[in-house]
């Protein structure tokens, strides 16, 4: 056990990670929260109303980073379910799993503040445009996954159904990314981009990325707490959850 | 600062309605999210609680 270097692969035990999570989690609560009220504080008092959208223009305070987390998450979920397939790896598909339901909803969040946003903007809160349609397939695969990985009864067979479902899906997710660039939509083009300035005030790039970095955090804190039920969920039987949940080994744990 | 009374700043220049309700609906669904995550871990936590036969409450 006295190790003299860390050895950051002891984490991939579900008993370390376990651990490790739950200290994390209440700081990564403090951030997000932190976070969101002084993104929110610049987006609503300090950002200036903006010179055609008006104050429509809000929510992208919310939209942009929501549909931001929706993409980046399903390429992390597809990512650990494929570790999680190849090298047999217990955790990286509990990970995978417990991204979804937090992926999905970040989905929804963007088609829906989309549509607020898209129909005082264009007059209409729907459209079959590259970007929306891409992004509602995003959500139905989300919701595929979980549904599939609940279905069937082995879990390492479900786990294994689920990352091919998962891989494959991720294919849609440049489609989103880019579909402004390649197809002519009615949805604006990036806000922000690696070569580029940025087409918006300062103040209100500010607020939407720390609204960025407060999904980031509330993601982590939330995926950390619904790994950890899934941990405990499927090592029941092992000494080290026997260990945790007697009243005397948890006061020191 | 941009609006110079409540009303004002609820009215949102006329998107109150598109503004509040994407936050309404963002605030509802990240709320709930956490106490359904949090929840689910209890109940994961009692469960191998009972399975060992030690009673966590």
């Amino acid at each position: 056990m006295a190790t003299p270097s860390i050895r950051f692969f002891n984490f991939a035990a579900p008993s370390r990670f376990y651990a490790l999570a739950g200290w994390l989690t209440p700081w990564l609560w403090a951030i997000a929260a932190l976070l969101a009220g002084t993104g929110l504080y610049i987006g609503f008092f300090v950002a200036p109303t903006d010179a055609t959208q008006g104050d429509a223009y809000r929510i992208i305070f919310i939209h942009v980073p929501a549909a931001w987390m929706s993409m980046v998450l399903y390429l992390v979920m597809a990512g650990w379910a494929a570790v999680g397939w190849a090298f047999n790896a217990r955790l990286a598909s509990m990970v995978a799993r417990a991204l979804a339901p937090t992926g999905a909803m970040f989905t929804f969040i963007a088609l829906w503040t989309g549509a607020f946003w898209g129909k005082p903007t264009w007059g209409a809160w729907w459209v079959w445009d590259a970007r929306l349609t891409s992004e509602l397939i995003l959500l139905f695969l989300y919701l595929g996954y979980m549904a599939l990985v609940t279905a069937i009864d082995d879990t390492r067979r479900a786990d294994q159904a689920g990352a091919l479902v998962a891989v494959v899906g991720a294919v849609n997710v440049p489609i989103i990314y880019f579909s402004v660039k390649w197809w002519n939509t009615l949805h604006q083009g990036a806000s922000i981009s690696m070569n580029a300035a940025p087409k918006m005030a300062s103040t209100m790039l500010t607020a939407m990325l720390l609204m960025t970095f407060a999904f980031w955090a509330y993601a982590f804190a939330v995926v950390f707490t619904r790994t950890r039920a899934i941990v405990l969920e499927r090592e029941r039987d092992a000494a080290w959850v026997g260990e945790l949940t007697r009243p005397v080994a948890r006061v020191a744990a | 600062m941009n609006w110079h009374s409540a009303s004002e700043f609820f009215a949102m220049g006329g998107y109150g309605l598109y503004v509040w309700g994407s936050y309404a609906v963002t605030a509802v669904f990240m709320g709930l999210e956490p106490v359904l995550a949090a929840r689910r871990h209890a109940q994961a936590r009692r469960a191998a609680a009972i399975e060992i036969g030690v009673d966590d409450r």
